[in-house]
């Protein structure tokens, strides 16, 4: 007999929708569906009370209205009138309207909780079931707190029928999902880890589930969880399928509960235990063994089902990195499946491989499937496959093979999908850039991805390739003469115009001997390209332009003559209508000299991250990345973390816009294109430049903070920013999955100003929002801090700015506290944060000449005045960034004065109110050693020691 | 995690939706209508995994999705969950529902929509596997029908309809 028995619907229901059915347009369905609701809210408010039966009519056919897409604003009310009814049927439709209709904010959350209240208690399972699987499926805050504490007993009750206790593990596992905040952690964990040795193995994967998320979040707790899952794993894989009996899917043994145990196991390390080890190992090797026995049906649910658990053996194999031998097995695995005729295993295992690839033991055998990959890439029908294929070749990149590699993506590349050219893009250049042994094929592959892909080149992989042309002059001819080729094909895409014109506007001196690439040639081909360019790139060539009267004054002439024509001196765009006039100007004015200097060619920029890389990353996420460390983190990943991590992936790029346009004023010349000790003022071009690629503080910043959002993990601990500003003033400081805190600050003297940036990284508004800056007693007498107002609401993913004015009264040693306060949800966080501020940030650099230095450095001899400290290196030690780390420190650098080179010599004041502290130092680097030698020598004893502290933990 | 279970016919029409995120109407129609657009695009024959849509989470999610005849069952699902674990769900869920109805149809899932969300309520709950024993549902299933049973028939008989 069918389960359903078709005759005895609601006749009315099934009237209405044949109605539907029968619409021939859409006006039609539309009339009929307002007319019927028309009906249903006449009927509700109508005198006459509705039985239960009509109502549970009625509230069907709304639920049928609102599947085609029509909003349904009534009916709640008769819904949760529904829910008191003793009748199942009723009582059951009921929840069904509330769990498809209703929202979670909905103020009728209090009445659906009353009569989930009582279903709860009615101890009748039923009812039990329908109440928990309406908490799990709205899971709203309010549902959490009136219910978080009463599910963790329902579920370890001992009394509570099986059924129950699969709903409440899940239910559980939602509210802590939703309000992680509201289930309380106790004694109810130690037997929930219990339930993984129940009798019924629905209870198991429920149980599973819901140990797994809760692992993620406190493993410690929950570390007895291993064992258990390990041997509950090994009598299901050693098992007879028919022991298990319905559990039993297509001749395998509880495929699901395996699969959510070896999850399980994902969230720890390989088993300390030996016997337990070895006990895993072999329920693994027994897994990958059954994978080579014939199968015992031909039917495709049995391979899914025994593939599954194979696929997630593998994930926890490559999880644990540990067994060589097994590591080579799994390869040996996915090999196979990397030809089978399924597309599913196909792309698994593609999938799987990418993981694999970035571990040291079995890196080198992904490698050898590299001719399988490519031909996928070359073959797959499925643009899904072909992706997985791409992720692979990407990750099992290594020096032997880039060469292949890339030729074989850029090939691909003609023919990719739309979808995915962007990112096959970002990954060609950065193979190009990691592996490039000689620059010529890494300048060769670019421009190759700018003609076959030119609109999915984005701003950062052309910059890139000039800032890398800039810093090595090996290439820089080659270069030159490489985009004068290409710009000569009829049609080439303006990135290839941008890239040529800054190129030839640096260097074209370098092919300008051939007569085939004179001044006048190049000139004329990219001014034929003008007219075809969007105004950036025409402000760019404008910039190229005047660099050539530099270069090649025999065009002078010629290029006056563009920038004279009206075209340009009167053009409607003001960028350009600028350029041309200045440029003009500056062409007839100065002398050669002058022009030599203004229009002298870019520095190198300093050596940093790709930009491309943070691109790609924001990109794909952090867990598709191979070669990252944490590839492997989202492996059990749930909705709030990846949630979280796209929120921190707008946050830190919305915080950086803030800053850098706030760090504008700081002239920093040398990444513009013209220095900026002329008098020009700084253009659009130059600036796109400076956001990507500002030196000085601007570039420690941008590092810093593509750094931290890329790492992607939120820093609980308020400290581990907190060294890192001794030697620099902006950055963040503080990032947890609500709130990013960053600071840009500025001191004068003994005074300080102070930019704290709060951003709300969640989509929900922080209320009562407020903070206050505490000091120790001590400390009090020696620092203000005056904080101005800060905002009480914080909207979802919005910043605001804070000032905190600093007087430094006299040297401290201390650091103030910076607290915050704020209602998120409905419960209040508190977070503290120590504020930079040290006694260094007072410094006034002082240059001084060899002689004084010394005599200062004598008359400070006391042995009090002086400090020494000698340390080990804890970073690489390089000159410039030490010598980048003293001038953040706050000191002059004094090149000259130590006998020694390699040695640093730096002098300054500490202003305080009371007094001024003159200081010297001098670090000893001996590379061979790893170790510097540190010494301060300053009037006041208290602050050569506050200052050896601080200085000595920077390298 | 499953974000959501969608059944659509070749045509696009959605059969049942169930969300266990919540979003505004309009993103839900949108999220089905975004489905179909990508899945019905497919030929047979390629694999049954598909990187997510745009609306529905980003590079984290998947769908995975069996194509019956007329309908489309997709269910959208974050890196937590296995692949072939899904597919094999699907096609209990659809074992299931064609024992309940007996050779199961597009019209059984339209007039009987309210059953076909019992069914899966007892499969999957607040996005989590509750239960892939078949044998399991189907009990309670019956269970349901039974008291459903017993109640229709006390006031059936006393009432016109429509």
């Amino acid at each position: 007999m069918p389960a359903v028995s078709k005759g005895d619907g609601m006749r009315g229901l099934a009237v209405f929708i044949s109605d539907i059915r029968n619409c021939k347009s859409k006006e039609a369905e539309v009339k009929r569906i307002n007319k019927e609701l028309a009906n249903i809210r006449s009927k509700f408010k109508g005198d006459k009370a509705l039985d239960g039966y009509s109502k549970k009519k009625y509230v069907c056919k709304l639920l049928f209205i609102f599947l085609l897409g029509h909003d349904i604003d009534f009916g709640h009310m008769e819904a949760v009138n529904l829910l008191s009814s003793n009748k199942y049927t009723e009582k059951q439709i009921g929840y069904l309207f509330i769990s498809v209709l209703v929202n979670s904010n909905s103020e009728l959350i209090r009445l659906i909780n009353n009569a989930i209240k009582n279903d709860l208690a009615s101890r009748n399972p039923t009812f039990m079931n329908l109440a928990l699987h309406c908490i799990a499926n709205v899971g709203s805050r309010e549902m959490a707190e009136a219910f978080a504490s009463d599910i963790p007993r329902i579920l370890v009750a001992g009394d509570t029928m099986d059924s129950v206790k699969q709903s409440a593990a899940l239910c559980l596992l939602r509210l802590n999902r939703t309000s992680p905040d509201l289930v309380p952690m106790g004694e109810w964990t130690a037997r929930v880890v219990h339930l993984l040795n129940d009798q019924h193995l629905g209870v198991v994967t429920a149980a599973t589930s819901l140990i797994t998320t809760l692992a993620q979040k406190s493993p410690d707790d929950f570390k007895t969880s291993v064992s258990l899952a390990v041997a509950r794993l090994s009598r299901i894989v050693t098992s007879a399928s028919i022991d298990l009996q319905d559990y039993t899917y297509y001749f395998v043994a509880a495929p699901w509960l395996s699969v959510k145990l070896l999850r399980l196991l994902q969230c720890y390390p390989p088993p300390e235990d030996a016997s337990l080890r070895s006990r895993l190992t072999e329920c693994l090797e027994t897994i990958l063994n059954k994978a080579q026995e014939p199968p015992k049906s031909k039917k495709v649910q049995h391979s899914n089902a025994k593939n599954a658990v194979l696929f997630e053996a593998i994930a926890l194999i490559i999880h644990h990195d540990s067994e060589p031998n097994l590591l080579v097995r799994a390869c040996n695995q996915l090999g196979q499946f990397l030809q089978h005729r399924e597309t599913n295993l196909r792309y698994l295992a593609l999938e799987s491989m990418c993981t694999l690839a970035s571990s040291e033991f079995s890196h080198e055998a992904v490698k050898t499937h590299i001719e399988t990959v490519i031909s996928a890439l070359k073959t797959e029908r499925d643009v899904s496959v072909r992706q997985r294929a791409v992720d692979l070749l990407y990750a099992m990149c290594d020096r032997s093979n880039s060469k292949q590699i890339v030729a074989e993506m850029l090939s691909y590349l003609e023919t990719a999908d739309y979808s995915i050219r962007e990112e096959i893009v970002l990954k060609v250049a950065i193979l190009a850039e990691k592996y490039a042994v000689d620059y010529t094929w890494y300048v060769d592959t670019i421009l190759n991805l700018i003609r076959i892909a030119g609109d999915y080149v984005s701003e950062e992989v052309w910059y890139r390739v000039i800032q890398i042309v800039i810093n090595r002059d090996d290439v820089q001819g080659y270069a030159a003469k490489t985009v004068f080729e290409a710009l000569q094909a009829p049609a080439c895409h303006e990135n290839l115009v941008k890239v040529g014109g800054y190129i030839l506007g640096e260097f074209g001196n370098l092919i300008a001997g051939d007569p085939r690439s004179s001044p006048l040639v190049q000139f004329n081909l990219l001014h034929s390209k003008f007219h075809l360019c969007s105004v950036p790139t025409r402000a760019l060539l404008l910039s190229a332009y005047i660099k050539f009267i530099n270069l090649f004054p025999e065009v002078k002439g010629t290029i006056q003559d563009v920038l004279r024509s009206d075209s340009q001196l009167r053009n409607a765009d003001v960028e350009l209508q600028q350029r041309a006039v200045e440029y003009l100007r500056l062409s007839c004015i100065a002398s050669t000299d002058i022009l030599a200097t203004v229009l002298e060619e870019m520095p190198p920029f300093p050596e940093r991250e790709s930009s491309i890389l943070a691109k790609l990353k924001k990109k794909k996420g952090s867990s598709k990345l191979p070669d990252m460390d944490d590839s492997r983190k989202n492996v059990n990943g749930n909705t709030e973390h990846a949630e979280d991590a796209e929120v921190a992936s707008k946050t830190p790029q919305f915080l950086l816009e803030e800053l850098i346009s706030t760090d504008r004023p700081h002239p920093s010349s040398s990444a513009t294109m013209l220095p900026t000790r002329t008098m020009v003022p700084s253009h659009t071009f130059t600036d796109n430049l400076n956001v990507n690629s500002a030196p000085s503080s601007g570039a420690s910043l941008l590092v810093d903070v593509f750094s931290d959002f890329s790492s992607a993990a939120p820093t609980e601990s308020s400290d581990e920013h907190f060294p890192r500003f001794v030697c620099k003033n902006n950055g963040v400081i503080y990032e947890n999955q609500l709130l990013q805190i960053g600071l840009k600050s500025e001191y004068r003297q003994n005074l300080g100003r102070m930019y704290v940036f709060y951003g709300n990284k969640t989509s929900t508004q922080f209320q009562s929002f407020s903070t206050s800056v505490s000091s120790n007693d001590v400390l009090c007498s020696q620092l203000n801090v005056q904080e101005k107002p800060v905002d009480p609401l914080i909207e979802a993913g919005a910043q605001v700015q804070q000032i905190l004015n600093i007087e430094c009264v006299s040297d401290f040693s201390d650091t103030p506290v910076l607290n915050i306060q704020f209602r998120y949800g409905g419960t209040l966080q508190n977070i503290a944060v120590k504020l930079p501020v040290m006694l260094n940030k007072f410094f006034q650099p002082t240059e001084m000449m060899s002689q004084d230095f010394f005599q200062r450095w004598k008359q400070l001899g006391a042995p009090q005045q002086e400090v020494q400290k000698i340390f080990k290196a804890k970073n690489q030690m390089d000159t410039d960034v030490t010598k980048a780390k003293l001038l953040g420190f706050g000191v002059a650098l004094l090149d000259g004065v130590d006998p020694n080179p390699a040695n640093f010599v730096g002098a300054g004041i500490i202003h305080t109110k009371t007094t001024q502290v003159g200081c010297l130092l001098r670090l000893e680097p001996n590379a061979q050693a790893q170790m510097y030698r540190l010494t301060l020598r300053t009037s006041k004893e208290s602050v050569s020691q506050r200052l050896c502290e601080l200085l000595s933990e920077q390298f | 995690m499953i974000k959501a279970i969608l059944i659509f016919n070749n045509h696009g029409k959605p059969r049942l939706s169930k969300f266990y995120e919540h979003y505004n109407e309009d993103t839900e129609q949108q999220i089905i209508r975004e489905t179909f657009h990508l899945v019905s695009k497919r030929d047979e024959n390629v694999c049954n995994f598909l990187e997510g849509g745009l609306l529905i989470g980003g590079s984290d999610y998947k769908l995975i999705y069996r194509h019956y005849a007329t309908l489309y069952f997709v269910f959208c699902v974050d890196s937590s969950e296995s692949e072939l674990g899904i597919l094999d769900l699907i096609q209990v869920f659809v074992e299931t529902l064609d024992k309940c109805f007996e050779n199961v149809c597009e019209l059984d899932l339209i007039f009987h929509v309210d059953k076909v969300h019992h069914i899966l309520a007892e499969m999957v709950m607040g996005g989590m596997v509750l239960e892939t024993n078949m044998n399991e549902i189907i009990t309670q299933v019956d269970a349901q029908n039974k008291m459903e049973k017993s109640e229709t028939f006390i006031f059936q008989s006393t009432r016109q309809d429509r």
